[in-house]
């Protein structure tokens, strides 16, 4: 539009350049430590050992707890984002930014804020006791562990599925309510339909971190929970086995695939509808 | 009316989620007693001794550091890159918009171990200058995403019309074209400048001897147990969040009011 | 336009304005990974255990050499090592316990230090540790011990109603949630291995299978594995039993009366950590200098009462004021009374066997 095609591609050379090196090179070479052993002989035992039990064991808890973290968060902001689209608040940009603003502070200190409220003698406990109530003892469980990763990722949920619902024409749900279709019957048949674009971009914002966290889990789980992020983590930053790690991230990586393919089938959906 | 109420309800609940964490810090940053679980009354002295921190300070200084100089060279980059887009054949552009996804959807953990094995395959000594790539990797796909939108809505013929008269290209460009993209710029420049502030990941990867950024430190703190420094901290932080966003909800609305009076 | 063009100037002034302040400060930050322009080096990159040297020591020493210091904290062996391996010339000084130093030796990766250049060190510690020392670092060519100590029980004597002498109460269900475990591979694994009479270098996988499974088993007791968060755990009242380094039981005494410590009647594993110089470092004589500040009695004596882990500085010492603390059991115990053996380097296969087992402790 603005430049011959020549001068075009000249522009745009430093941007691809920088991108292919520091970006398709590292990627490959995530690929080529993955499937070869420390005399650099090509093996696939690095993927392989994904198969291990211990290995096995820590995919299928973060698998469990990503997806737990995401239905919930998925529960919570979906009622939220209705309320938000059809309040008639003049300031909307406000609330959501209220809603978002924690976003913006570290994320790690924002962990940290849940280690020192859940702790036995933390705040919510002393609380409790205050209370004359019975102290709860979820620190270094699991439950903490999904509770910081939805305290950390809803944002990331609250966002997409409130420009969904806020971009759908509220002449369509009129009509549906007008043709007699019940408060439920129109969540169910055209709310939910018309915000899947919304809905599967916040799943795949908050699944896919959740999946491969390594800090939540050693901050809230008292080293006892281990995710495949953390055997990641002690690959590369304790018994500094790049191979095993590379191999281990490849396995991590399909599922990174999974997500893409699915929101680019959803994207490319959306725009043809 | 039952249901405003429950609606209100519900949205109080979880706004009590959403921030009790940090007014709980909030206030203990404030605690004189170094024990969470009993309150000392009131004192500064945690706001002194991070202050006397020289590591932390340090730290602070170099997340700062390395937020400003990527978000900016990610933010020409972006720009540079958006508008060549424009000119490319459509399968060139979908393969630059494809690479552009990698970091987006990619795991941090992925982008973080993936940068850390070429540094070091090629020698590339961990410190300041790494990090500071890997944050402008990842920082240029959403300089993009927030300059493309806006560039496809340029209408070209002012632009054209401008080097009809007479106007050099880059003339051109800067009065005709760049106005237009220029909200886009900033809300890109300022999404990589809080991407990079708020990195763990990739830094924690990526940084070496003696670098650390405020998120690699309160890591590393946390692991020894929680100083109430890091409870001042983090008001702080939050509060220097909060001006930000007063300020750059203002910034264009600012600019724009100048941008009429001229 | 114009309020855009001060926005964009305002940030390109910002930026330009970090780039010369990271020039004023980066000879401590970046410039420390040596981009090599310093010969006469004025610099100095220590690699420390976390909390493990009085801060004001550290001011003290760049005040009178005029040296920088890079300080940098690990918190076990294992995470120092590959840092190191990754990258020998970043660090100069370090100081590794006992079996790492016996590996770090084995690969080569160790000065030979000079022990004309470290009078000080020669004659301040003492006599016995040096013999102690040779077990990992024989001829006593390598290093220079700083801290040693053993590992044992701190409890809560609120919490606590049974006698602790044995490690065998960790496994008490009475205890459940309120047990904290070491994270490192080595000091976790020692604790079945000491109770079941096994040696803590064992390469037997019977031993180590057994030792493993009743980790496991114990797992749904333990509160949590922590590194230096049990001392702030157990101060806090988190906990009733932790496993912990005799070095910070006094400092957590102070902290909180109610806490004992405890070497079980099982024996334990008995420790030194010690100052060594990497063999490719950069600033070999800085490093020499600091072991040689750091022997000094009276910095030795007051990093002892900032630290509280006991000093194999005899100067040291003498020097300490409180008669309870010089004579203290747990700083400086009669080591004949108890059980002990010391840490050994296993060798790439050892570490690699111990380290699955602790992956398996761990993924439980």
């Amino acid at each position: 539009m603005f430049n011959s095609r020549k001068a075009s591609a000249g522009l745009s050379s430093p941007y691809v350049a920088w991108m292919t090196i520091f970006i398709i090179v590292p990627l490959l070479m995530v690929f080529y430590f993955g499937l070869t052993d420390a005399g650099g002989a090509f093996t696939f035992a690095n993927v392989a050992s994904i198969a291990s039990p211990e290995h096995l064991k820590s995919l299928l808890l973060a698998l469990e707890l990503s997806f737990i973290s995401t239905v919930i968060c998925f529960l919570i902001a979906y009622p939220l984002a209705l309320i938000l689209a059809h309040s008639r608040i003049s300031s909307q940009g406000l609330i959501i930014t209220i809603f978002i603003l924690p976003m913006w502070m570290n994320f790690l200190l924002r962990t940290m804020a849940w280690m020192t409220l859940l702790e036995g003698t933390g705040v919510i406990n002393t609380i409790l006791s205050f209370l004359h109530l019975p102290t709860q003892h979820i620190i270094n469980t699991p439950a903490a562990i999904v509770l910081g990763m939805v305290y950390n990722f809803l944002p990331f949920m609250i966002l997409p599925l409130y420009n969904a619902v806020s971009r759908i024409d509220p002449a369509v749900i009129e009509a549906a309510r007008d043709l007699g279709a019940g408060r439920f019957q129109t969540l169910w048949k055209i709310t939910l339909p018309l915000s899947a674009g919304g809905i599967i971009s916040g799943v795949t914002m908050v699944f896919i971190p959740a999946l491969t966290t390594f800090a939540i889990s050693t901050l809230l789980g008292g080293s006892k929970v281990l995710l495949i992020g953390n055997v990641i983590e002690s690959y590369f930053m304790l018994s500094y086995d790049v191979h095993l790690g590379s191999g281990l991230s490849l396995v991590l990586m399909v599922f990174i695939i999974i997500n893409m393919v699915v929101s680019a089938v959803s994207d490319a959906k959306e725009q043809t509808d | 009316m039952a249901r405003k109420t429950f609606e209100k309800i519900y949205m109080a609940v979880i706004l009590v989620f959403m921030y009790a964490p940090i007014v709980t810090m909030i206030v203990l940053s404030f605690n004189e007693s170094k024990s969470r679980a009993k309150w000392g009354g009131f004192s500064m002295k945690w706001y002194q001794a991070l202050f006397h921190d020289s590591a932390i300070m340090r730290a602070l200084w170099n997340t700062l550091s390395v937020a400003l100089i990527s978000a900016l060279i990610a933010t020409v980059i972006g720009t540079v890159t958006c508008v060549a887009l424009m000119g490319l054949k459509s399968k060139s552009r979908a393969v630059i918009m494809g690479i552009t996804n990698i970091p987006m959807i990619n795991a941090d953990i992925v982008t973080g171990i993936s940068l850390m094995l070429l540094f070091q395959v090629i020698g590339f000594k961990r410190g300041f200058w790494t990090v500071l790539i890997s944050h402008i990797t990842f920082n240029i796909p959403f300089v993009m995403l927030s300059v493309l939108p806006r560039l496809k809505q340029v209408e070209p013929s002012v632009y054209e019309a401008a080097q009809d008269l007479g106007a050099t290209k880059v003339y051109a460009f800067r009065k005709t074209v760049l106005p237009d993209i220029m909200p886009g710029v900033i809300s890109g420049a300022l999404m990589a400048f809080t991407m990079s502030l708020d990195d763990f990941i990739i830094t924690y990867f990526t940084k070496g001897v003696g670098f650390d950024t405020l998120s690699t430190k309160i890591y590393a703190s946390v692991k020894k147990g929680i100083q109430p420094e890091i409870y001042a901290l983090s008001a702080i932080i939050f509060v220097t969040v909060l001006l930000l966003l007063f300020f750059s909800d203002r910034i264009p609305k600012w600019a724009n009011k100048n941008k009429q009076e001229t | 336009m114009k309020g855009y063009q001060r926005v964009l100037s305002t940030l390109v002034l910002a930026s330009v304005a970090c780039v010369f302040a990271l020039g004023g400060c980066g000879s401590n930050t970046s410039g420390s990974a040596g981009t090599g322009e310093a010969s006469a080096s004025k610099e100095l990159v220590v690699f420390n255990w976390a909390e493990y040297i009085d801060p004001e020591v550290i001011t003290e020493f760049e005040e009178e050499t005029g040296i920088t210091v890079v300080y940098e904290e690990f918190s076990t062996n294992e995470i120092m090592y590959p840092l190191l391996a990754q990258d020998p010339s970043a660090y100069d000084v370090l100081c590794p316990s006992d079996y790492m130093i016996s590996k770090l030796i084995e690969q080569d990766m160790l000065l030979e230090l000079d022990m004309e250049k470290l009078p000080t060190a020669r004659e301040q510690i003492g006599e016995q540790y040096w013999k102690e020392s040779e077990g990992f670092d024989p001829g006593n060519k390598y290093s220079v011990p700083y801290c040693w100590g053993t590992v044992g029980i701190l409890y809560n004597t609120t919490m606590v109603d049974d006698v602790v002498d044995s490690w065998s109460i960790l496994w008490d269900e009475k205890y459940a949630g309120q047990i904290y475990m070491q994270d490192s591979v080595r000091d976790l694994l020692m604790v079945p291995l000491m109770m079941k009479g096994y040696s803590i270098n064992t390469l037997n996988e019977n031993e180590l299978e057994e030792a493993t499974q009743m980790l496991i088993d114990q797992k749904p007791l333990v509160q949590g594995y922590f590194i230096d968060q049990v001392r702030d755990k157990m101060i806090g009242g988190e906990g009733a039993l932790g496993v912990i380094y005799s070095g910070e039981a006094i400092f957590t005494q102070r902290e909180n009366p109610d806490l004992e410590y405890v070497i079980p009647k099982e024996g334990t594993n008995v420790w030194i950590d010690s100052w060594v110089i990497s063999k490719e470092a950069k600033n070999v004589e800085n490093a020499y200098a600091w072991i040689e500040f750091m022997s000094r009695p009276e910095i030795a004596v007051r990093n002892f009462e900032y630290i509280t882990y006991s000093t194999p500085n005899e100067g040291a010492r003498e020097l300490i004021e409180d008669e309870d603390i010089k004579n203290s059991e747990i700083a400086f115990p009669d080591l004949s009374k108890y059980k002990l053996e010391t840490f050994l380097y296993l060798g790439e296969e050892g570490d690699k066997l111990y380290n699955d087992y602790w992956m398996r402790i761990k993924s439980e």
